[in-house]
């Protein structure tokens, strides 16, 4: 340690609590002077240890990321606090995360490097920094788990928004859409899937048709404006808008182009469900129509009676949202909540309507609409789907994916929240 | 030499269509660069279904039962049976319909090349990403012939079945026609095949 750094620290040691705004200059000095003692606030100005060059939250601000109480060694699942996000993007630190079977790799994006290659003209080798020369975009997306809201998350009467169904997270893309790099490898006739790899330990693979990595999937560097986030796939993962959360590639190494798909191990044993009469759904891709109220919502306690806003999240698989109805007596009559815009397709939309509450009990519930009409089914519709009734959901020992019933709170006249999923 | 002059013409024409697949038009030439053979043949570990991306080699159960007892055991169990670090590759049978269904390798898996492939790329687990010594590395012979054991135990294959390139893409599984749609040609089509607000047919 040089005489400066150790003095710098043994000055903050007297200097303790004291609030950097709280010091006045003895003298009038130039800001980006640092020379002076003045600054001696117990670290180096413009190094990692400057608490002011990489901003931080209020000391009051404590909301934080749940994991699954249910989590493995190997999945490590930890999800959103849905009920605390303000707007429709997800703080990157705040991201949900689930790793199935590998710990999250040190990548070194110097030396990092990405290859297209099967039924292509000629394969292609990219560096980081050949990747960032390309025209690049920035969507907003949502990605989700397929096991998000699935009925052993929302068991509990008590469960909060973040347990129910904080596995979906938004944050704004950026890199360069797959097609143009496919345009660079030129593709052989008869190819119609690719499959996408990762570089962790475990190379984990998803099988994604050839169609969807021309349409809109995107190679990408950057999320909410910084780099991807290790855990998110640093340097580079695959976002695939609207599909299953395995279909969006972290760590992305590889993508080879084929004629069938490669039954990788998300394709099939993973990534599957099973009907009651034992037969699986493969292949299903895209996640459905899907919303939550996430204030109030689970957990919470209503602070009194009078204005309340209805607020919330929604989002679909197969493109923007385009209505959100909320009912307040517990799905008898919906009022059009109002959609805060512009609706990005495959994206988180916040939905919001104003609300009285008037003491008494209430159910609160919300119901979207997509792009092609679809809307999110109630639990009963789906048992008619499905041909079962309720207990089924809560009796099976197998998890199931792509599960996007209405999400009924029910409060109560003291005004404490609880999950009513199964009720309803 | 009847159809001597007649391919000749089929070569030039080849000849001419790929040639010009070749000089097609990059917008970027100056990123990227060509793979080599080896690099290639390194990262290339996909195996389709049709396993005609399969490396040589072969193997059967009771050589894969010497390497399961030495690598696998501790995860998956003495029997195969599962503990709580590995899953169960035995058992399950007539589950799939009921609230208890176990979706083991014997009673689920739709093909058999999966199964070398998910050896091959993920076993025995990295959990933290350690860098591996080669020699730890599972050899493609050792994988042929782990699958050609859980093969086996599942009553799929006979004991002395060799496993390789040739025959374990020809392994028919108990379970190929418990997807829906079954054909993989017809899983491409996501809305036309009746999937809608999330669920599939």
């Amino acid at each position: 340690m040089s005489d400066r750094r150790r003095f710098l620290k043994s000055s903050a040691a007297v200097i303790g609590g004291v609030a950097v705004g709280g010091i006045k200059p003895a003298v009038a000095q130039r800001m980006d002077d640092t020379s002076g003692e003045y600054w001696s606030l117990g670290y180096e100005p413009n190094t990692p240890d400057d608490p002011r060059v990489y901003g931080q939250r209020s000391r009051y601000v404590t909301s934080l990321r749940t994991y699954n109480p249910k989590r493995t060694r190997a999945t490590d699942d930890i999800h959103t606090p849905l009920q605390d996000i303000e707007g429709f993007v997800t703080p990157a630190p705040l991201h949900f995360n689930v790793n199935h079977g590998s710990a999250i790799p040190d990548i070194d994006p110097s030396t990092h490097k990405f290859m297209i290659h099967g039924m292509v003209d000629k394969p292609l080798v990219f560096t980081m920094e050949e990747l960032k020369r390309f025209p690049s975009v920035s969507r907003f997306h949502f990605v989700e788990c397929s096991y998000n809201a699935a009925p052993p998350e929302r068991r509990y009467p008590d469960a909060t928004v973040a347990r129910t169904h904080g596995q979906t997270s938004c944050s704004l893309w950026t890199g360069v859409p797959l097609s143009v790099l496919l345009k660079e490898t030129g593709i052989k006739d008869g190819a119609t899937w690719i499959v996408a790899e990762g570089g962790e330990a475990k190379k984990r693979t998803k099988s994604i048709p050839l169609s969807k990595a021309l349409d809109d999937a995107i190679v990408a560097w950057g999320q909410n404006g910084e780099p991807v986030r290790p855990e998110q796939g640093f340097p580079l993962r695959l976002v695939t808008p609207g599909y299953e959360g395995p279909a969006n590639v972290k760590w992305l190494r590889r993508i080879k182009l084929g004629a069938q798909p490669w039954i990788a191990h998300a394709d099939n044993p993973g990534h599957t469900t099973l009907r009651p009469d034992g037969k699986g759904r493969w292949f299903e891709f895209e996640m459905g129509v899907n919303s939550v109220i996430t204030r109030p919502s689970g957990g919470q306690q209503m602070p009194g009676r009078g204005f309340h806003p209805i607020t919330g999240l929604a989002w679909s698989g197969g493109g923007a949202i385009t209505r959100v109805e909320v009912s307040t007596d517990g799905g008898r009559t919906w009022d059009d909540a109002q959609l805060e815009g512009p609706a990005h397709r495959f994206a988180h939309t916040r939905f919001y309507m104003p609300w009285k509450w008037q003491g008494g009990e209430a159910v609160i519930m919300s119901r979207a609409t997509d792009e092609h009409g679809d809307v999110q089914p109630s639990l009963h519709e789906l048992n008619q789907i499905y041909g079962v009734q309720t207990d089924y959901w809560l009796k099976i020992k197998d998890s199931r994916g792509h599960f996007n019933p209405i999400q009924p709170w029910r409060i109560t006249a003291e005004g404490s929240i609880t999950n009513a999923v199964w009720e309803i | 030499m009847q159809y001597g002059k007649f391919s000749l013409v089929i070569l030039v024409t080849t000849l001419i269509i790929n040639s010009g697949a070749c000089a097609q038009v990059r917008t970027y030439p100056d990123l990227g660069t060509t793979p080599s053979a080896e690099q290639l043949k390194d990262w290339d570990i996909s195996i389709n279904v049709s396993g005609d991306e399969l490396p040589p080699g072969s193997g059967i159960a009771s050589q894969g039962e010497t390497i399961y007892m030495q690598r696998c055991v501790g995860c998956h169990g003495q029997n195969l049976e599962g503990t709580s670090l590995g899953k169960p590759l035995v058992g399950g049978q007539g589950t799939l319909g009921t609230l208890t269904p176990k979706k083991t390798i014997g009673v689920y898996w739709p093909f058999a090349t999966p199964i070398w492939d998910f050896i091959n790329r993920s076993m025995p687990p990295n959990l933290y990403n350690i860098p591996v010594d080669p020699s730890q590395k599972l050899t493609a012979d050792q994988v042929y012939a782990l699958t050609a054991f859980i093969l086996y135990k599942n009553n799929i294959i006979a004991e002395n079945e060799v496993m390789d390139r040739e025959t374990l893409p020809k392994v028919e599984m108990p379970n190929r026609d418990g997807f829906i749609p079954t054909n993989l040609d017809d899983v491409l089509d996501y809305r036309g095949r009746g999937c809608r607000a999330g669920t599939c047919p």
